[in-house]
């Protein structure tokens, strides 16, 4: 089992000055509760906008891994 | 059914004797054992007994109990055949593991024809030739009405009235026909498509694409072409002193459903040598002290009894003819190296493993 390379490689190597940042996308998390999409920011308080629980879970990577089926 | 006391494995009640066979050179004096094909030939008997879609019974008859065990062990773990080898997870949001997945999914059986494939070597590139691609793009939902509306009007509702794609099972994965494969192997798929393979609840997805190779059973039980290949040695039982008819339902009790014939006109009991070959060898009649000395139990040491059940794409009756073709292979290897031990008598100086060994004798001397 191995990870494969890491995909998210600077596309401005050759030391250009300032390495290119990803757009920056709000930070997604899901409800433990009910499984809403919800944001978290900053000096807000931790709680899903649906249902007002207040455990989150971070999703998984779309990073892919590769196993051998054994 | 009257066999030569010679081909008998005898079965005591404790114990077996006679295990090992006598028909080689020397061990009768003034016989001569030594191998001829004209007799093998005349001795040897192959037969089905029962096929059926996914299993064969037949039986081989006359042949050294190596001959029948290597046939068996080749089936087992020298017959290629295709299985997933390579999983590439890109989501796998359900409770079971990603390796757990991933080991689940190698052992799904595969209708690949194997015959269409080659073997990926250490180096090479996938290829149309070597790799089968599938895809698994499944998330579960809830259905509409959340199973309130359940039809079968009972309180809780089923997992199907309530989710949609709320099991991952081997018919979801999609195959990814390349190059010439789409007419050679038809439609690349799972035997079974009703394998469990994960269960998914609201939210949960599943997304990965898989690489199908050849392998051998031996590298991994994934690629074993059969579910189980045994055999087992033809029972023979000899009634020897009449059986007193009042006891014969005791009698026939001791023995498989239809091994003994009770006649109740005649009032005689038989053993049928048709069903014969179904007795378990349980030993139950020796334990009786009235019959235990009107009975003997053996078992035929060259009849073999193969019972094999397919589970790859190979037809049941074809698993034989492929383990034969793989040993004339072997014996073709063991063969040329012979001649190559020999010195260049095999003519273009034997096998290569030969000639390494002997490369390899040389750089031993010089480092000495």
């Amino acid at each position: 089992m191995n990870m494969n390379d890491d995909q998210q490689s600077h596309p401005n190597p050759a030391g250009a000055g300032i390495p290119m940042q990803a757009p920056r996308q709000e930070m997604e998390y899901l409800c433990a509760d009910c499984n809403a999409k919800n944001e978290i920011r900053a000096r807000e308080p931790i709680r899903c906008r649906e249902c007002g629980h207040r455990i989150m879970y971070k999703r998984r990577t779309k990073r892919m891994v590769q196993f051998e089926a054994r | 059914m009257d066999v030569n006391a010679r081909r008998l494995v005898g079965i005591g009640a404790e114990r077996v004797s006679h295990v090992s066979s006598t028909d080689f050179p020397g061990h009768y004096p003034n016989e001569d054992h030594s191998w001829n094909l004209q007799l093998f030939k005349q001795n040897l008997t192959v037969e089905i007994q029962r096929l059926s879609q996914r299993s064969i019974e037949f039986d081989i008859i006359g042949v050294d109990a190596s001959i029948a065990n290597a046939f068996r062990r080749i089936m087992i773990a020298e017959v290629p055949t295709i299985a997933i080898d390579q999983v590439y997870v890109f989501n796998n949001t359900t409770v079971i593991h990603d390796e757990i997945l991933a080991h689940r999914l190698g052992l799904i059986p595969l209708n690949v024809d194997p015959t269409h494939m080659d073997m990926l070597e250490e180096g090479d590139t996938p290829t149309d030739r070597n790799t089968v691609e599938f895809k698994i793009d499944l998330e579960c939902s809830w259905k509409d009405n959340k199973g309130k509306a359940s039809a079968s009007g009972s309180s809780t509702p089923t997992d199907d009235e309530r989710y949609v794609n709320h099991q991952l099972l081997s018919k979801h994965l999609q195959w990814n026909p390349a190059g010439e494969q789409i007419e050679k192997l038809k439609n690349a798929g799972p035997l079974n498509g009703d394998i469990v393979l994960a269960k998914l609840r609201p939210g949960q997805a599943v997304e990965i694409v898989l690489h199908a190779r050849k392998g051998l059973g031996k590298d991994h039980a994934k690629w074993s072409p059969v579910a189980t290949a045994t055999y087992r040695l033809h029972p023979n039982i000899v009634i020897k002193k009449p059986i007193p008819f009042e006891r014969a339902d005791e009698f026939q009790k001791c023995f498989s459903p239809g091994v003994v014939k009770v006649d109740k006109k005649k009032r005689t009991v038989k053993i049928d040598p048709k069903h014969m070959r179904n007795d378990t060898v349980s030993r139950e009649v020796l334990r009786d002290p009235e019959f235990k000395d009107s009975v003997e139990l053996s078992r035929i040491r060259d009849w073999f009894i193969f019972s094999v059940e397919s589970e790859s794409a190979y037809k049941p009756e074809q698993l034989l003819p492929e383990a034969i073709v793989i040993m004339k292979e072997k014996i073709a290897a063991m063969k040329t190296a012979a001649l190559g031990l020999l010195g260049g008598e095999g003519g273009g100086g034997g096998v290569e493993g030969v000639q390494q060994r002997e490369g390899e004798d040389v750089v031993m001397q010089e480092a000495i």
